[in-house]
């Protein structure tokens, strides 16, 4: 990781704007560090090359975990550790054991999931994260390069996609 | 690419917003200082907590005797007002989770509340069984965990623990749901804060930037804990039902009991969402976010779950008549005629019949009609298992045991004193959280919008006024 990042970012007032500017960055073969939005714009994530999120299978993966502990434990519980007959039923009774083993599944899969995207986002209780511009989370949709070592000519070149891609505001910030 | 706009379909949000003017109408209400009529509001509901808080010190003192349970009515408020408060909370869930599936824009509007309410709900449900105990310092007992006697485990054949872990569940994957929804809004309250106030919501919003990878994770993560949630919610109940279906109760032991427990919960949970955003979307100025469609679809829900609901009332009183069995005929006779018959007419009073007027569109339009119909619903649903638990209970097996049930000022003071929770909680929420989920609104704005919709039934219109001459035109040949 650098210890900081020169950043030159456009702000558009539209995602169709937005959009349209991706489209011809990736025309024009500029590496873009990232794009930012106040709410997720749909159809974006083909244009950045951003590869189907795999959260889904964590959270299977999890479930899972949950289901076998749950089940194998009150299997356990109730034919190893201490086996008692409630109402004449067998100690292996499994069809009383599946509302637990669902509650659990539910439970170890959300809590899973959820701790999983924070970890993997950077984000989570206390964590400051540079931003760019207090307006994208507003009504503004923000396309940014990273410019460490840029020559002028290419800045330049960069300015020049970001007013004729129609960006309402063109700023630099080292992060 | 430009967004479908249906051109018939009424739009979810009016006046001609911008995504800028969705955020200031949205967040403006926790920057300001509370109007008189929160500070009332929250004047009267922590009094109300108060009291309720004495009632519950009273009854861990003093004992469960404070109450006036007897040996034939072991269950009575504390179990009623739990399962109540479960079912309200059912609505939030249904709402953000069932409706996120369906891809039910009018969701957006709402979802944010509702979740909150549901939260709120189930804390004031969980109290019940924890007082109800007795003991509550020994509540702990009803988690296995490794301990000292034995180590001695839980019973977990036991439908009251399946609750245990039905309601835990249900709390804490509603709390997660709810507040990863809340992270990005934090983030857009936090970017126009200053101050203090910047750095509480920096906090709050665990360094949201809006990055690209972290909407897609965001997105994918909402649908599969809704995916999660769905039959998560449709679970709480079922095995909230199961306490009773389960027993050898006539009256109490019917397989009818899941889907009319659910349906029932649905139905006051959606009652108590619009008494709450009626006078939120008054109060904080959201008429133009909460509009009278969103009510319109709530009270069609209301409609529906209200219909399976007395449908089940009615296939019980057939079920009971037709088993041929004289104790469930019996048990059923004393519900609608015995001595609790007050609460029975209560009951289908407020559930059945009363809802049956939202068949007419213009009283589901009606503000002032669906907020009484709200009202009447969650009284009707009290009610309801008010006469599910104390009227079976009533009437036991042997006459010889056979009594009565009247509430002493202790239950009175802890239900009561549940309300002030709730209403506490959620007037919290409304001060420092967006009521409405921001992001989401913004995302059906070209959708719903109504500049989008106006435009694009303008359009439609135009093309079928072109077309037509074009169509007979071709039939003539």
């Amino acid at each position: 990781m650098k210890e900081y990042q020169e950043v030159l970012y456009g702000l558009y007032d539209d995602e169709t704007e937005l959009m349209d500017a991706v489209r011809k960055a990736n025309a024009d073969h500029l590496d873009i560090m990232d794009v930012y939005s106040p709410f997720p714009v749909h159809g974006l994530d083909p244009l950045l090359g951003l590869s189907e999120s795999r959260l889904h299978i964590t959270g299977f993966v999890y479930g899972a975990l949950g289901t076998l502990t749950a089940f194998l434990f009150m299997t356990w519980v109730f034919t190893r550790d201490w086996p008692i007959i409630f109402g004449g039923k067998p100690y292996f009774s499994a069809p009383a054991f599946i509302p637990i083993t669902f509650e659990l599944t539910v439970l170890f899969s959300a809590i899973g999931m959820v701790v999983t995207f924070y970890t993997i986002c950077g984000l989570g209780p206390g964590v400051t994260n540079p931003t760019l511009d207090d307006r994208i989370t507003d009504d503004k949709f923000c396309i940014a390069f990273e410019t460490n070592g840029y020559s002028d000519e290419e800045i330049n070149k960069l300015k020049s996609f970001f007013s004729s891609t129609g960006a309402s505001e063109v700023n630099t910030k080292t992060i | 690419m430009s967004a479908v706009v249906s051109p018939i379909r009424e739009p979810l949000i009016t006046g001609g917003k911008t995504y800028h003017q969705i955020t200031e109408d949205i967040v403006s209400p926790t920057e300001k200082m509370p109007g008189k009529a929160w500070v009332a509001a929250f004047t009267v509901s922590v009094a109300t907590l108060s009291f309720g808080l004495f009632c519950i010190a009273w009854t861990i003192w003093v004992g469960i005797g404070t109450w006036d349970l007897n040996r034939t009515i072991g269950w009575g408020w504390d179990i009623t007002n739990f399962v109540w408060w479960i079912g309200i909370g059912h609505a939030g869930t249904l709402i953000s989770a069932i409706l996120l599936l369906f891809r039910q824009k009018w969701r957006t509007g709402v979802n944010r509340a509702a979740e909150a309410m549901t939260i709120f709900a189930v804390m004031c449900a969980g109290l019940f069984p924890l007082i109800h105990m007795g003991r509550i310092w020994l509540a702990f007992f009803i988690f296995p965990y490794p301990n000292t006697r034995g180590p001695l485990w839980v019973n977990f054949n036991s439908p009251l623990l399946w609750d245990v872990f039905a309601i835990s569940t249900y709390f804490t994957v509603s709390l997660l749901f709810w507040y990863t929804g809340l992270v990005p809004d934090f983030a857009t309250v936090r970017d126009r804060a200053k101050g203090i106030r910047k750095r509480i919501y920096n906090f709050l919003a665990f360094g949201w930037t809006g990055k690209a990878k972290h909407w897609q994770r965001w997105e994918a993560l909402s649908l599969v804990l809704a995916g999660l949630a769905t039959p998560l919610v449709l679970s709480v109940h079922t095995i909230v039902s199961f306490d009773f279906a389960t027993s050898v109760i006539p009256g109490w032991h019917t397989t009818i009991f899941p889907p009319y427990f659910v349906a029932g919960a649905i139905f006051s949970g959606f009652a108590m969402v619009l008494t709450l955003m009626i006078i939120t979307r008054k109060i904080l100025k959201l008429e133009d976010y909460i509009t009278v469609n969103h009510i319109e679809s709530m009270n069609k829900v209301i409609l529906l779950t209200g219909t399976i609901v007395g449908t089940a009332y009615l296939t019980e009183l057939f079920i009971a008549w037709y088993s041929g069995y004289i104790y469930e005929q019996f048990a059923f006779y004393n519900r609608a005629l015995g001595v609790y018959w007050w609460s029975y007419f209560g009951m289908m009073a407020c559930n059945v019949i009363s809802p049956q007027i939202f068949w007419v569109k213009k009283y589901r339009r009606s503000i002032f009609i669906t907020f009484f119909m709200s009202i009447f619903v969650n009284i009707g649903m009290w009610f309801e298992r008010f006469v599910i638990i104390a009227t079976t209970l009533a009437r036991d097996y042997l006459p010889s045991s056979w009594s009565y049930y009247v509430p002493t000022w202790v239950e009175i003071g802890i239900f009561v004193g549940t309300i002030g929770l709730f209403f506490v909680m959620y007037l919290i929420f409304v001060r420092v959280a967006p009521v409405v989920a921001i992001a989401e609104v913004k995302s059906i704005l070209k959708t719903s919008g109504d500049q989008y919709t106006k435009e694009a039934a303008r359009a439609n219109y135009d093309k079928m006024l072109h077309e037509k001459p074009h169509h007979e035109h071709d039939h003539a040949h």
